[in-house]
């Protein structure tokens, strides 16, 4: 432990005692990562504040100390966004889980940014309403994580993420001021820029989140199909029909398999791909659309529909879709995920070119996809017991993202950049792209120690390493750049 | 992965433990269903993050204070098992880690005296029967009132005065004969656990499984041979003497259809013999195929399905999912489904189902402060159904749950599933059962 870290441990136990702060290494370790595994950094000081102003005083000690500090919500995050800094704070929120205010009337709620997703749903189910972003991991990732990440969900093909349920935020800015960013602000969308900057640009303490009506029906249909490319016909007809479903879902062959081996879905046996169509609304208009994409799937060769009778049914075909990821662990010892986005049109061509890049390499490859916007999650199964198979893994995962760029996509949908994917950043923008965006960055965190290390391949505008900067930026030298 | 620094990792005791650790993914999803993480909010606290520290210790680290203080800190309810999506047998790996805590870790004196006196009393029916004289004279003299508030007890170990508090009011205990004959035509030949606090604290229940077993066909028998069935010891990592209650049990059953089990605890630990035993020649057979003829209540009737007639009970009642019995054997469906056959019987759900009473065998007596603030937590939820019964399978459970609602001033009459069961097969008044606290 640095003596700067020493002196923050000091501190901290002042204000949050003793029970508010882990140094012991043993428990610092198990910090070391949040749902991405495969980059691991045990912190040097974790701290579990019990309120925003907490949080405050904590980003205000770090900051005049010249300490990194890293926001971690429930640990869940699938690049690495929460990864710890080896000589920095962890500033872990998951106490602070209070649902502050719920205004249904208004429908919107207050809530602290360690509560859990889904208990924002359950607080207002009985009024008739819910929190439209729907992460698999809902049950456990918090909503804190959900603005860093503008995490979406099977749903937000027709409700959008999460950027577009939040209606406030309390932010510690990564100077430790407290500001209120809004969406109703005039001038420019701040709020935009915070949600979804993946905890670089400061700690939301409170979120005013949008509830939406829960809708007067849900129907939800399983189709199954030979083939992946079957599937893809049938999305493609669906969205050509002008069908706005809630969600349009996919799993290949190897998905199912992991799935059925995990919760027992039941899926068809034999199927290639299913499908996982769901609509909801008032129940004239879902009752018609209903139908009509039961035809579409019947002409792109559905071999069975099964059409949910009642919520039981409906969450269990869902069981096996939102526990697909976690679910590989059955089948393979070790894999990672991967999102990547395409155009929906391009989906049989990629999907091809995968299978081929899979047989190539020998490296097994599950597909499950958001597949009515086009969002892929390919696992690729690893044994991490043997020599290179890690590395091998990791080629095929880069290659998926190359692809993606290669049909006009992108390298993320949904699980974010973070420390996982800032190496491909170059390949979808140039440096000057880069630049301006690490601008931005700058503008919120001029010492560069707010999350450090996410996003960007290297730390360009703001020195080469996070602490405080000495003398003008060579930018900002030249005249290509200001600070302000 | 480790890093380079890190020392070399030393064979594991367990051959099967890196396995077993591999197969979480860490994705989190035990989280809200976990007890502790619950309560604290802490990594260390949760399931992910005990396995985390299983992992380093497998890889290494000294099982130091802090680690051991987190392992024991788990209630060991196996909501965790049920959440996870990737099938890690967290119940193997609490149960490999607290055995190997036991073997290898100095417990501070005051703690090592607890510890020594739970285990020297509860496996004990016939050292629980002794304390029951003056356990209900202490009660009748209305000792017991002036000693909560004296708070004396708190004071000398919080754990005595936990042991205290649960202590459920003691009427006579009627001795069961060790055969109870079928009523009408004999469907089968079951043997009965009668367990040890259930035996003792909780004679009725006995009495009423018994009944209700041969009512529906059953010859009851009831071998006076049989003793604890190592519950409490395994669940706390005490193998060596989990095996030879195991034994015990299971040369005092041989030779029944099916081994009926009315406390949740104890048919968990007997479904898992054949793995406590598989290393002895001599036991492994036996005691999988115990293991494989052991039922519990609920699910031992529903699949002999019903025969005597339900006569009416209109009662409310919440049912409690006892940890043992909705998360380590599965069995949420059949006790709601034998309830609810009975005429005139309200269910009613409990809010928050999965998250642990804090009973959890020895829990409340070891760590009674976590174990209070769950307990106030389920109490709560018990409470918000207005339930006028709370029905539960496993006799910690209701001796938590009722001491927390005495608590919070709110009395509620608690039963078990089997003496619901029995009044309706019996047609008793439902005032019976409502009039009885613990």
């Amino acid at each position: 432990m640095t003596e700067a870290v020493s002196g923050l441990a000091e501190r901290f136990t002042a204000l949050l005692g003793p029970g508010g702060v882990v140094t012991d290494p043993v428990r610092l370790a198990t910090y070391e990562c949040d749902g991405l595994t495969n980059h691991r950094a045990r912190p040097a000081l974790v701290v579990l504040p019990d309120d925003g102003a907490q949080i405050a005083e904590i980003v205000r000690a770090c900051v005049a100390a010249g300490v990194p500090y890293v926001a971690r919500g429930s640990g869940t995050g699938l690049s690495g966004g929460a990864l710890p800094r080896t000589d920095g704070v962890l500033i872990v929120t998951s106490r602070l889980r209070r649902v502050l205010e719920v205004d249904v009337p208004n429908q919107r709620a207050v809530v602290e940014p360690g509560v859990i997703n889904l208990d924002v749903s359950r607080a207002v189910r009985a009024d008739g309403y819910y929190f439209a972003p729907d992460p698999s991991s809902q049950q456990i990732c918090s909503v804190g994580g959900n603005v860093a990440e503008n995490s979406g969900g099977a749903h937000c093909l027709k409700y959008g993420f999460t950027a577009h349920h939040v209606l406030s935020c309390e932010v510690v800015t990564p100077e430790g001021e407290v500001v209120e960013l809004r969406a109703d602000d005039p001038g420019y969308d701040l709020l935009g820029v915070f949600v979804g900057a993946e905890g670089t640009l400061g700690i939301a303490t409170k979120v005013t989140v949008k509830l939406t009506r829960l809708p007067e029906t849900v129907q939800t249909l399983l189709a199954a199909f030979d083939s992946i490319e079957r599937g893809g016909t049938a999305v493609s007809a669906i969205i050509g029909a002008g069908v706005v479903p809630a969600a349009i879902e996919m799993m290949d062959a190897l998905s199912i398999e992991a799935a059925e081996a995990s919760v027992a879905c039941g899926y068809p046996p034999g199927a290639g791909a299913v499908l996982i169509v769901e609509l909801d609304g008032p129940a004239a208009e879902v009752e018609h659309q209903f139908a009509q994409i039961r035809a579409l799937c019947e002409e792109a060769g559905a071999f069975e529909i099964r059409v949910a009778a009642d919520d039981a049914a409906r969450a269990l075909i869902w069981r096996g879709r939102k526990s697909a990821f976690a679910a590989v662990g059955r089948i393979s010892p070790a894999y990672l995920v991967q999102d990547g986005v395409i155009p929906r049109t391009a989906l049989p061509r990629v999907l091809a070119r995968i299978d081929a890049l899979s047989a190539e390499s020998g490296v097994r490859v599950a597909n499950v996809f958001h597949a009515g916007d086009g969002n892929l999650h390919p696992l690729v199964l690893f044994d991490d017991a043997e020599p290179g198979a890690a590395e091998r893994a990791e080629q095929v995962s880069g290659a998926i993202l190359d692809l993606c760029i290669e049909h006009g996509g992108s390298i993320t949908g949904e699980h974010g950049v973070g420390v996982d994917k800032a190496r491909y950043m170059p390949r979808m923008f140039t440096a000057t792209d880069l630049d301006t965006m690490q601008m931005v960055r700058c503008g919120f965190d001029p010492a560069g120690l707010c999350n450090p290390g996410k996003i960007y391949p290297t730390p360009r505008l703001c020195g080469e390493a996070p602490g405080v900067r000495k003398g003008v930026h060579p930018l900002v030298e030249q005249g290509k750049a200001d600070l302000f | 992965m480790t890093a380079p620094d890190e020392p070399a990792a030393p064979a594991p005791a367990v051959p099967e433990l890196p396995k077993l650790l591999d197969d979480c993914v860490h994705c989190g999803f035990c989280l809200p269903t976990c007890p502790t993480y619950v309560l604290w909010g802490e990594e260390m606290d949760s399931p992910r993050g005990r396995i985390h520290l299983m992992r380093q210790h497998a890889e290494g680290a000294p099982l130091g204070e802090a680690m051991v203080g987190h392992f024991d800190a788990c209630l060991g309810c196996m909501a965790c098992v049920t959440a996870c999506p990737s099938g890690v047998r967290y119940d193997r790996l609490i149960e490999i880690t607290r055995a190997e805590v036991e073997r290898e870790h100095d417990r501070p004196l005051r703690e090592r005296a607890i510890r020594a006196a739970v285990f020297a009393l509860f496996p004990y029916p016939r050292r629980l029967r002794a304390l029951r004289g003056p356990l209900r004279l202490y009660q009748r003299a209305g000792l017991d009132r002036l000693v909560r508030r004296s708070g004396l007890l708190e004071r000398l170990s919080p754990s005595l005065a936990a042991m205290e508090r649960l202590a459920p009011a003691l009427g006579p205990a009627p001795r069961l004969p060790a055969r109870v004959a079928a009523r009408g035509g004999r469907r089968a030949t079951v043997g009965m656990l009668t367990g040890c606090v259930q035996r003792e604290f909780f004679p009725g229940v006995n009495a009423a499984t018994a009944r209700v077993l041969a009512l529906e066909g059953c010859d009851v028998v009831i071998p006076p041979s049989q003793g604890c069935c190592g519950a409490l010891s395994l669940h706390s990592g005490r193998e060596d003497e989990a095996r030879r209650f195991a034994r015990r049990t299971i040369a005092a059953f041989e030779g029944v259809d099916a081994i009926v089990v009315n406390a949740a605890g104890c048919g968990s630990s007997m479904k898992e013999y054949g793995a406590l035993l598989a290393d002895e020649p001599a036991w492994a057979e036996r005691a999988a195929a115990l293991a494989g003829r052991t039922r519990d209540f609920a699910e031992y009737l529903a699949e002999l399905g019903p025969r005597a007639e339900r006569r009416p009970l209109p009662v409310s009642i919440a049912y409690h999912d006892a940890c043992h019995l909705a998360h380590a054997q599965g069995v949420r469906a059949q006790p709601r489904a034998l309830l609810t056959a009975v005429p005139g019987l309200e269910l009613r759900e409990i809010a928050d189902p999965d998250v642990c009473c804090g009973s959890a065998g020895t829990y409340n007596l070891l760590r009674p402060e976590a174990a209070g603030e769950l307990g106030d937590r389920k109490a709560a939820n018990v409470r918000a159904t207005a339930a006028e019964l709370l029905v539960a399978a496993n006799p910690g459970c209701s001796m938590q749950i009722a001491t927390a609602l005495r608590r919070r001033g709110a009395d509620i009459a608690v039963a078990h599933t089997a003496e619901v069961l029995d009044a309706s097969l019996r047609g008793l008044d439902p005032r019976t059962l409502l009039a009885r606290t613990t």
